[in-house]
């Protein structure tokens, strides 16, 4: 508050409690112990049911980190809010489920090398079925950038932001017609069986069909740990993308500051392109894997992982790689957490309530550098 | 007379003409039932639009908020006139006036407390706003039970038409209020981050107020909103001329705002906040001014509409609807009143009237196909907006612009360009 009066005295006790943050942060303390008490409880009551919704959590967190390098990969370079990235995931998904249930792509190694391993030859048919994905959402990213957003680069920021909501309404609503995807949920075929293994007292065991779980074991199945390898692999891949090949470099120097990175040789606009068509890749690869882990696909069904990915993503601070995987794991524990120990309807609420509370604390969120004033 | 100006009157005249002459069609029939919703569902997204607009457009907060804003205000006006005609209890009235009143009153007492310290800091005015107000509302809640009955003989004692357009109005203004006030302690502390930051913590705050909607009846017992089922039975009281009315109030208030030395100071933060606050501006207070003001539109829009239809549903709060009042403020032109005015109704004529109308039966669905082909191809021709800084003569800033207008208009963060 700018009141010009006389030099004063220093302030009483009550005067320095407003002025610093104690009470604020009091309050936060008070929100995060609760939290803390109730899933300390949970974990000592039940370690089992504990320790499988960390599993859960990690499955989804990687699916969500995923989205989210592609929101954080875009907002870094063009400061624009991909809100259709969201819908690239729906693409994704739907371009493997046409891959596997009406051209088969998965058995192509079989058809053509009968005598092959069926086990190497799921997991080729599985990359190849991945592989399509993340080529038709590149594809489709890159387009999207040359059609909606280029031709915005120059003008107000907002601008860009609505055709971004138009191209994700016109992603959605054009699958929802009959011809194309249809309105309906579509019942999505895997790839490859499943297999599901239950950690117990007596080791690791295959879980056989009827058969119950005995108490206290935990299920993980051949889903989650396709889902964390190809997401460990594809982070991997992107880390070393990013840090070191050309490209890398340029889409680096390009998020920094565009003008210079220009006077220096890099080709702006192919290296947005660029990014788009890698975002876009991953978000393909991240639809894959979150149909197989649940196994249906709808229109809209892009939506709200994409949020929770965006979510995500400024949560570990946007504009940063490490905090975007970050910010995915943390909000994958978050929600599959409040969901068993707190409330299921609720929990997109908390997830959000988090977000809040994270930025209130850090304002460019937990990785996020402060905000850069560009002359 | 001789204080109302020519372009004042003009444009009174003009609006209340049309206004008029728009109801006398209504009451013969031209216009059907079908046309008469979409025009009063226009004019309740119209002020929706100015509220953001003011935020947005002339303040440059990037809110998202909105919708969850107007959400409050639909629900709670709702409850009210639904206790009212339904239950012939007004405990929702007693118990949401005492409120709004008491958190209102501690509000302005403790801004006037905090305004005579130095460098308070947000988080912890909240803390002590946020007890201050659930402290007071469990109070207001015993105070309003307990003065219930009394209202009740007095509402009845009066002609039911009376009593019900009574407390349609109360309730309207009450759910604005109460919006008001939930975006005062909301935009305390969220109102310090920076601008797309902000935006996404005002997204999360609508997401947030739809997940509360779809549990009102089985977590927090209110059994009338019946939570994700939907809250019908809600009379029908909004007609068009008091959409009209309030559209003409939140445009006067807008406007008188905005010529005021409160509105050039508002202006001064989207063009430069550093600037601004060189040059003494209390960049904190106009913020927290504008965002409370915009979202009292919301809320007031928000009782409108929900006597339109006497239908409420959370879905149609969800997070996609909050970006359709950012469409119309861009759509007609970021810091013109004109343009938000109009694209307010003309988003809701195209979209809900005559796309539904002239696309042949079975087609219903390509509504939202051809609707953001629409908006890609005028983002694409007119970035800045179909009226971009253009304003009727009764609107126009008597000043000289303070910057080159049009692209110029927006927050310093989007002036890093794309």
């Amino acid at each position: 508050m700018n009141r010009s009066e006389p030099i004063r005295k220093a302030p009483s006790f009550l005067e320095s409690l407003v002025q610093r943050r104690t009470l604020g942060y009091l309050l936060l303390g008070l929100v995060l112990l609760v939290a803390i008490w109730r899933l300390g409880n949970a974990l000592l009551e039940n370690p089992s049911l504990f320790l499988q919704q960390v599993t859960n959590g990690l499955q989804i967190g990687f699916v969500y980190a995923l989205i989210a390098l592609g929101y954080t990969m875009v907002y870094g370079i063009v400061r624009l809010i991909n809100f259709a990235h969201g819908d690239v995931f729906m693409v994704g998904a739907f371009t493997s489920f046409y891959a596997i249930s009406r051209i088969q792509l998965h058995l192509w190694t079989r058809a053509l090398f009968p005598d092959l391993n069926p086990f190497i030859a799921d997991v080729i048919g599985t990359i190849s079925v991945v592989l399509l994905s993340m080529a038709v959402c590149a594809l489709l990213a890159v387009t999207i950038e040359r059609v909606a957003y280029k031709p915005l680069r120059n003008a107000p920021r907002i601008s860009a932001l609505i055709t971004a909501i138009g191209v994700s309404f016109f992603l959605e609503y054009f699958g929802a017609l009959n011809f194309v995807y249809t309105a309906n949920y579509i019942t999505y075929r895997r790839p490859f069986d499943v297999i599901t293994w239950v950690i117990g007292d007596q080791g690791v065991q295959v879980l056989q069909k009827g058969q119950e779980v005995p108490a206290g074991a935990i299920i993980f199945s051949n889903i989650s740990f396709i889902i964390i390898v190809v997401s460990i692999i594809l982070l991997v891949l992107l880390q070393y993308f990013v840090k070191n090949t050309r490209t890398g470099k340029a889409m680096r120097a390009t998020a920094y500051d565009r003008q210079t990175a220009r006077l220096m040789g890099v080709d702006v606009d192919a290296t947005i392109s660029t990014t788009f068509a890698i975002g876009a890749a991953l978000a393909g690869a991240a639809g894959v894997l979150y149909a197989i882990a649940y196994p249906q696909v709808v229109f809209w069904m892009g939506i709200i992982p994409g949020l929770k990915a965006f979510v995500a993503a400024v949560l570990g601070g946007i504009g940063s790689i490490p905090g975007a995987v970050v910010g995915a794991l943390i909000l994958g524990q978050a929600e599959t957490l409040s969901a068993a120990y707190i409330s299921t309807p609720m929990r997109d609420a908390i997830a959000f309530s988090i977000l809040i509370i994270v930025l209130l604390v850090r304002p460019t969120g937990i990785f996020g550098e402060a905000q850069r004033e560009k002359a | 007379m001789k204080h109302i100006s020519r372009t004042t009157l003009i444009f009174l005249g003009s609006i209340v003409t049309f206004t008029l002459v728009v109801q006398v069609l209504i009451s013969l029939g031209v216009l059907s039932p079908f046309w008469n919703t979409i025009l009063r569902q226009g004019a309740v997204m119209a002020i929706v639009g100015l509220g953001l607009n003011l935020i947005y457009g002339f303040n440059g907060q990037f809110s998202l908020g909105q919708w969850g804003f107007y959400a409050i205000g639909a629900y709670s006006a709702a409850d009210i006139t639904y206790r009212w005609t339904n239950d012939a209890n007004s405990n929702g009235l007693t118990v949401l006036f005492f409120t709004i009143l008491l958190v209102g009153a501690s509000i302005l007492i403790l801004y006037r407390v905090f305004g005579k310290i130095r460098g308070v800091d947000p988080l912890s005015a909240f803390a002590i706003y946020l007890i201050a107000a659930v402290g007071l509302t469990a109070l207001a809640v015993s105070i309003g039970n307990l003065t219930a009955p009394a209202v009740n003989a007095i509402l009845k004692a009066l002609p039911t038409n009376i009593a019900n357009t009574l407390v349609y109005l109360l309730a309207v203004i009450i759910g604005g209020i109460l919006a008001a006030e939930v975006s005062f302690l909301f935009g305390l502390p969220v109102l310090t981050l920076g601008s797309d930051y902000f935006g996404i913590a005002t997204l999360g705050f609508t997401i947030i107020v739809k997940v509360l909607l779809d549990n009102s009846d089985v977590m927090f017992g209110f059994v009338e909103m019946k939570g994700a089922r939907g809250m019908i039975g809600i009379p029908k009281l909004t007609s068009w001329i008091w959409v009209m009315l309030f559209l003409i109030l939140v445009i006067v208030i807008t406007r008188n705002l905005l010529h005021s030395s409160y509105g050039r100071a508002i202006i001064s933060v989207r063009e430069d906040e550093i600037a601004a606050k060189a040059m003494g501006i209390d960049i904190g207070h106009y913020k927290t001014l504008t965002f409370v003001l915009g979202c009292l539109f919301a809320g007031l829009a928000g009782g409108l509409y929900a006597h339109i239809n006497g239908f409420l549903h959370p879905d149609s709060f969800n997070f996609i609807k909050s970006f359709d009042p950012m469409i119309i403020v861009v759509f007609g032109g970021l810091g013109s009143v004109t343009g938000t005015v109009f694209a307010a109704f003309a988003w809701q004529l195209v979209l809900e009237g005559i796309l539904r109308s002239i696309l042949p039966p079975g087609f219903e669905t390509w509504r939202y196909v051809v609707y953001p082909l629409l908006l890609l191809v005028m983002m694409l021709l007119k970035p800045n907006g179909l009226f971009g800084n253009y304003e009727i003569p009764y609107l126009r800033q008597v000043l000289p612009p303070l910057k080159k207008p049009a692209t110029e208009t927006q927050t310093p963060a989007a002036k890093e360009s794309l």
